[in-house]
């Protein structure tokens, strides 16, 4: 059976940053990443022109 | 759950600016603006107002567990150095002798900054208090002590597992909410007039709704956050919590000034609000908040708007644009800076975390940066969409909390049939409000047998306007903090 993308994903970016993911934590950090992936994408499908500024523009 | 809803008695004496000493022997709590007054005119002393807060946070905080740590050394010497001013012809200044406590993300000079941690209280002692209580107290308050949170503020119950949960005064079963759980307990339970807490997503108003006390959260960078423990920079607020709209307003204008040492605070003048706090409603412009915030309500928060929105004459409906998105985009940058923000952390010390806290943040780390990027641009656009419909409307009303206090502990709550996880959904009203730092007070509505808030929200710079709003609410009655009831 394949591997699940997202525990892929998971062990890839924990392995990037150095952040310790044990097996007892997995089931919940896949849940939260879950939750917040889904509300990322809720405003990633929000289409904004190419000239839209984020919220946080630096003043020199 | 909630079938009854009958409102509790109103207050048992008229509130006002300059409300009478209340009688010895009384068991009703002085309101700060009394205790300055009374202090001022020497038929007080600080001392005295400082030993009896702390004799009552004594007795009752076993069972509320608001505190942290009791500075009552600290509280007595600043309340006879009062004493000497006064004795010495000298203005104590506005706040004279009025007990505070702070949220124990705030620096307090010579205790290490927990903020709900067990990690942080191993650092060093604070060398210098936080700014707002540095300006607190040169306005004549007296810190008594720092309060219990959610752990690094990532929290929405008032539980923490290391100090255990704060305890919600009017049934010490259930929550205070969070994360500033010990500051709505302690001002809920009438351990102090006055505490401060902080707001990114929620933290001022949904323990003052579920413990039944106004809160302001200010316009983003309005107050200085100057030596507090930050969570998300770019949507941390700090601000007061109050058993009255009058001592809301006094702190308030207390705290306002610019400050260097925050990068967000604003250089605009203070605007100082007590004053106007008695000016007339009826010109406002005052509609309620349709769509997103009146779904997935119960029905004491319909019933507390709809009270409000009476009481204030308001029949208009309008609709925030896109505040699901909002919510949504508020979620994922709290939980991308959070993550950077304890990212080593994360590294060296991921036993010593909450665990619920801790596998939250590991997610945030993993979200990738584009999508953190889209949120913040989001953010403009419906910073935009709101100023727009500013112009149309002075004051929107919604709800604080889609609940009463929920049980400690409880993971669900059933809604229309379908059982939802109460942690995530608390701040479901809150977090699109915050996300673009527009100014709010929430308000107590004292149901029976729970209290539970509702946000006077208003546009930039017009914290003048939502306080006026809620000191018209409170002298009708419709909105007042209740006599603690489980303590």
């Amino acid at each position: 059976m394949a591997a699940d993308p997202l525990d892929e994903y998971i062990d890839a970016v924990s392995r990037a940053l150095a952040l310790p993911v044990e097996d007892a934590w997995r089931p919940a950090v896949r849940a939260n990443l879950e939750v917040s992936m889904r509300l990322a994408r809720l405003v990633d499908e929000f289409v904004l022109p190419d000239e839209a500024e984020p919220a946080s523009v630096f003043a020199a | 759950m909630w079938t009854s809803l009958s409102c509790l008695t109103k207050p048992s004496r008229p509130v006002s600016l300059q409300p009478e000493i209340i009688p010895p022997g009384s068991r009703e709590p002085l309101a700060a603006s009394e205790i300055a007054q009374a202090v001022k005119d020497g038929r007080l002393s600080a001392l005295a107002v400082t030993e009896a807060t702390l004799a009552r946070i004594a007795k009752r905080d076993g069972v509320l567990n608001s505190f942290t740590d009791v500075t009552a050394d600290r509280a007595r010497t600043r309340a006879r150095a009062i004493d000497a001013a006064i004795a010495a012809g000298k203005n104590p200044g506005a706040l004279a002798g009025v007990p505070l406590a702070v949220k124990n993300l705030f620096d307090v000079q010579g205790l290490p900054t927990r903020a709900g941690s067990r990690i942080n209280r191993d650092a060093a002692p604070a060398a210098r208090d936080a700014a707002l209580i540095e300006r607190l107290e040169a306005a004549g308050a007296v810190l008594v002590g720092a309060l219990n949170m959610g752990e690094y503020a990532y929290d929405f119950t008032g539980e923490n597992i290391h100090d255990g949960p704060s305890r919600n005064p009017h049934d010490p079963s259930r929550m205070t909410g969070g994360s500033s759980g010990g500051s709505g307990s302690a001002v809920g339970g009438a351990l102090v007039p006055l505490a401060l807490g902080s707001d990114t997503n929620g933290s001022i108003r949904v323990p003052s709704s579920f413990c039944g006390v106004f809160g302001l959260k200010p316009t983003y960078g309005r107050l200085s956050r100057a030596r507090t423990f930050p969570f998300v920079f770019s949507l941390d607020h700090l601000g007061p919590l109050a058993r009255n709209v009058g001592d809301l307003a006094l702190a308030y204008d207390a705290m306002q000034g610019a400050d260097a040492d925050d990068a967000a605070c604003t250089a605009r003048p203070a605007e100082p609000v007590f004053a106007s706090l008695t000016q007339a409603t009826g010109d406002l412009r005052i509609a309620v908040a349709g769509g997103y915030f009146q779904k997935n309500v119960f029905p004491e928060a319909v019933e507390a708007v709809a009270r409000v929105a009476k009481a204030l004459g308001a029949t208009r409906t309008v609709e925030i644009p896109e505040a699901a998105r909002a919510r949504a985009a508020a979620y994922v940058i709290t939980t991308c800076e959070g993550a950077s923000l304890h990212l080593e952390r994360l590294r060296r010390r991921p036993n010593d975390f909450d665990p619920a806290v801790r596998d939250r943040l590991i997610a945030g780390a993993m979200i990738p940066a584009p999508m953190v990027d889209r949120a913040q641009k989001f953010r403009r656009w419906y910073r935009q969409q709101v100023l727009e419909l500013f112009k149309s409307v002075d004051v929107i009303l919604a709800p604080a909390t889609p609940c009463v206090a929920p049980k400690l502990g409880q993971a669900t709550f059933v809604l229309d049939g379908v059982e939802l996880p109460v942690r995530a959904h608390i701040g479901i009203h809150t977090q699109p409000i915050s996300f673009i730092g527009l100014p709010v007070v929430a308000v107590p509505v004292a149901l029976d047998p729970l209290p539970i808030g509702v946000q006077i929200i208003v546009p930039p710079w017009r914290e003048n306007v939502a306080l006026r709003v809620a000191y018209a609410l409170e002298r009708m009655g419709t909105a007042f903090a209740p006599q603690p009831m489980g303590i």
